[in-house]
């Protein structure tokens, strides 16, 4: 037996929902951006096992992968200091007290 | 670089299922601290399945840039926001709560039927050039303007990163003489710099 697709598909699919799970139950803000980061992997390892088992001769879904990559590192820079900004704002990580836009 | 089947199998069970613990921890555990750490081990098996999916590059790459940076830059985030603090409880949490796990199982239902549903139309040939060199010619001939776009990023998210982190600093003397006219009302902070338990 061989590794088929749907195994890393379905593997995807566990951690994307895992991580949707944390996205919105977990209370520290921390955790929130951790939990991205298990949404970007997942979708990361969908385009890498569709780069090997669809597209094996040129490789864009390791491209796609890298700039992924790539832009998640820009975005958790650019999270961890919005986080850090309303934490001096608000003396709090609890997501429940950041409710200013809330109306 | 094919490895033997079995082997194949074996290491992709183990790898996974060591994801799946470690990415329940991450969301589940109490400990922010154990849940960072438990990210970086999301993070190692991320890059031996890519080693699976004959992606070489990309595995050195996801561990340089997650294992790396992401997670240590969390890990920082971490320490500089270190408040021990009990959270309020909202009332309906474990109704949130499990309303969000169904969600979630019925997404992952959706998901699952659908991957084992669709014909997937798998390439069996196999092809042994060098991932390096071919991510290169995408790089640098179909590929070239988000290359460098992705540059331009980078660098606009180092700069919103620097400027968002900044502590806003009132210089000492002006501070003395108009307290009033510059002190926000959540910003009363000693300017030596240390951070302080109010």
């Amino acid at each position: 037996m061989q590794l088929q697709l749907e195994f890393f598909l379905l593997l995807a699919a566990a951690l994307f929902c895992i991580g949707i799970y944390g996205l919105v139950t977990s209370r520290n803000v921390v955790r929130v951006l951790m939990s991205v980061e298990l949404l970007l992997n997942a979708v990361n390892l969908n385009l890498m096992s569709f780069s090997n088992f669809l597209d094996p001769e040129g490789i864009k879904g390791q491209v796609f992968s890298i700039f992924v990559i790539t832009v998640a590192a820009a975005e958790a820079a650019v999270g961890l200091a919005i986080i850090l900004a309303i934490y001096r704002n608000r003396d709090t990580v609890d997501m429940e007290q950041f409710n200013l836009l809330k109306w | 670089m094919n490895l033997a089947e079995d082997v194949q199998l074996i290491s992709f069970g183990l790898l996974g299922v060591l994801m799946i613990a470690a990415a329940l921890g991450v969301v589940l555990l109490d400990q922010i601290v154990y849940s960072a750490f438990l990210l970086g081990g999301v993070f190692l098996c991320m890059s031996g399945l890519y080693v699976l999916l004959n992606a070489d590059f990309v595995a050195a790459a996801q561990i340089l840039v997650y294992v790396g940076a992401v997670n240590v830059l969390i890990l920082f985030a971490i320490m500089l926001v270190n408040k021990q603090e009990t959270f309020k409880p909202v009332g309906n949490r474990w109704l949130r709560q499990g309303a969000t796990a169904l969600v979630c199982v019925g997404l992952f239902a959706l998901l699952s039927t659908m991957v084992l549903a669709t014909p997937w139309v798998v390439d069996t040939t196999v092809v042994l050039t060098s991932t390096v060199v071919q991510i290169g010619k995408h790089f640098f001939s179909d590929y070239l303007l988000p290359f460098e776009l992705a540059s331009v990023l980078l660098l606009m998210a180092m700069v919103g990163a620097i400027i968002l982190a900044r502590r806003d600093f009132i210089p000492e003397k002006m501070a003395t003489d108009t307290q009033d006219a510059l002190t926000l009302p959540e910003r009363p902070r000693e300017l030596t710099g240390t951070v302080s338990d109010r």
